[in-house]
């Protein structure tokens, strides 16, 4: 662990309850500057709300966050915007930050959509609006970002281009990533640490001791572990067809 | 130059206007017609107030539908009802207290048609200084809030996570709905007030392609219909507050074709 003061955000033994049902609980992880964190986990197993948590989004939660930078970036899982609002590219990225004209070409052309500059919002394909939201958050060069499965509905040559950027963006702004991703192999090839969620912390360390964990074969499948697994080692927990946790 | 009384409607309904332009597009954007529609109903109670203790109408309609608009957000927490729900029972309820409370003063003679639609005549001078004071004030305040009551009117999420505190914005913001149906209400009449916010806001949207076009031709839309409608009222003799707004819906039909060119030009 390094020191206290490269810590952004901190999740102590975090949870969080909606109408009587846990969403998720006691989690606990640390994103630091220039580290990139990933949530990994099934549908359902709280991976959106861990992130909602670290933003403060959910204000009645267990447990307790440390927040250390204002400066944030965000790429939201889902997002509905009404069409009511006439809104262009350009004014979306000055959302919640003004931002020199120069800071919003850049990210634009980083992510290769500098030419939708003066298209309308609602005009854009799923893409295309994955790739503005994306410079968005990464234009306000942020200390904290966290990306919601930032690349769904990019392309193939597209998702593996963003996410080299992203690796590039937490070297270049020595920035820390909080990163929920589907896409295994990045996140075994990218990541600095790795919690995997199912309703709680299943397991969590270097992409290569998850990769080792039971759990995580179970939920991810042979193929998943085969990227990096080497042996295997006993857990402490299995779980019932409810999703409750069992001692051994 | 201010003695006379159309003279004078015009600089209230003009001030008005730009107030109303920009605070309108954000009824639109957030879908608010119907919660603006409640403050003014509860204007009628502020109204009967203000004559009971000889008080400022201005003043007591912007505390009455301030103190409703507390009620509904607290409502909207508390109860599993749904919005639309509450907003009737809170604008037909204040509607029913305020037209009981006139009842109980039989000693003063009310002009409701004057209060449910504006009157022209009504407007002192004493109110052409709480419409340009308050308006000021009001257009000053959404400025400062601006960034982060837009940036949660397109995403709360967003606005919420990047630290802009979308919360006391939006409170800020029904403080502001209270204060403009406040100084409007002699002008447009309560039952109008929201036609005010609304239609030329409408009208921006259908001629524009950002936020701030569109604030800019709501408020133009808004003055011109202010000196269409009076003009009118005082050519016909109308009340003012319908001849505004009619004139707001002309301008509105207007725009509907620049839609059409605009598709046309796509096909």
């Amino acid at each position: 662990m390094s020191s206290e003061n490269s810590t952004l955000v901190k999740l102590n033994n975090a949870g969080f309850k909606q109408n009587d049902k846990w969403l998720v609980e006691g989690v606990s992880l640390n994103v630091e500057k220039g580290k990139i964190v990933t949530l990994i986990g099934p549908n359902g197993s709280g991976k959106s709300t861990t992130a909602k948590i670290a933003l403060g989004i959910y204000k009645n939660i267990e447990g307790s966050v440390e927040k250390y930078t204002n400066k944030v970036g965000y790429v939201p899982q889902k997002i509905s915007i009404d069409w009511t609002l006439p809104l262009r590219v350009h004014d979306f990225m000055l959302l919640t930050e003004n931002i020199k004209d120069e800071a919003i070409d850049e990210a634009l052309k980083l992510t290769g959509v500098i030419h939708l500059k003066n298209k309308n919002l609602g005009n854009l394909s799923g893409g295309e609006f994955q790739r503005v939201l994306i410079a968005r958050a990464i234009s306000k060069k942020p200390e904290l970002l966290v990306l919601d499965e930032p690349v769904q509905g990019v392309d193939y040559t597209g998702e593996i281009a963003l996410y080299e950027l992203i690796k590039r963006i937490s070297d270049t702004l020595n920035c820390g990533i909080l990163l929920i991703s589907h896409d295994l192999h990045t996140v075994m090839t990218a990541t600095d640490h790795v919690v995997c969620l199912n309703g709680h912390v299943c397991c969590s360390g270097t992409p290569m001791d998850v990769a080792k964990n039971n759990e995580y074969k179970t939920l991810f499948g042979e193929q998943a572990s085969q990227i990096l697994s080497v042996y295997e080692h006993k857990h402490d927990h299995v779980h019932s067809d409810k999703g409750e946790i069992k001692k051994n | 130059m201010f003695d006379d009384f159309f003279i004078r409607a015009l600089i209230a309904g003009l001030g008005i206007a730009l107030v109303t332009g920009p605070l309108g597009c954000f009824v639109v954007w957030r879908r608010l017609s119907y919660f603006g529609d409640t403050l003014s109903h509860s204007a009628l109670l502020g109204v009967t107030i203000a004559y009971s203790f000889e008080i400022n109408i201005a003043l007591s309609v912007f505390l009455i539908s301030s103190v409703v608009a507390l009620i509904l957000i607290q409502l909207q927490k508390k109860t599993n009802l749904p919005g639309d729900a509450l907003l009737g029972l809170l604008a037909h309820s204040s509607l029913a207290v305020g037209l009981v409370v006139i009842g109980f003063l039989t000693f003063i003679r009310f002009d409701i048609m004057g209060l449910l639609f504006g009157d022209i005549l009504a407007v002192t001078t004493d109110d052409l200084l709480i419409i340009w004071t308050g308006g000021a004030l009001i257009l000053l305040v959404l400025k400062l809030i601006w960034k982060p009551l837009f940036a949660s009117t397109v995403n709360y999420e967003l606005a919420e996570a990047e630290g802009l505190n979308p919360d006391r914005a939006k409170a800020i913001f029904t403080v502001l709905m209270a204060a403009v149906i406040a100084i409007s209400i002699k002008m447009v009449g309560l039952l109008l007030i929201t036609g005010m916010l609304i239609i030329p806001a409408a009208m921006a949207r259908n001629l524009s392609d950002s936020p701030q076009k569109m604030v800019l031709f709501s408020i133009i839309g808004g003055l011109l219909s202010v000196l269409l409608g009076l003009f009118s009222s005082l050519e016909f003799n109308t009340s003012s507050g319908p001849s505004i707004i009619m004139a707001a819906l002309v301008l509105f039909i207007l725009s509907l074709l620049n839609i059409k060119q605009s598709i046309k030009l796509k096909n």
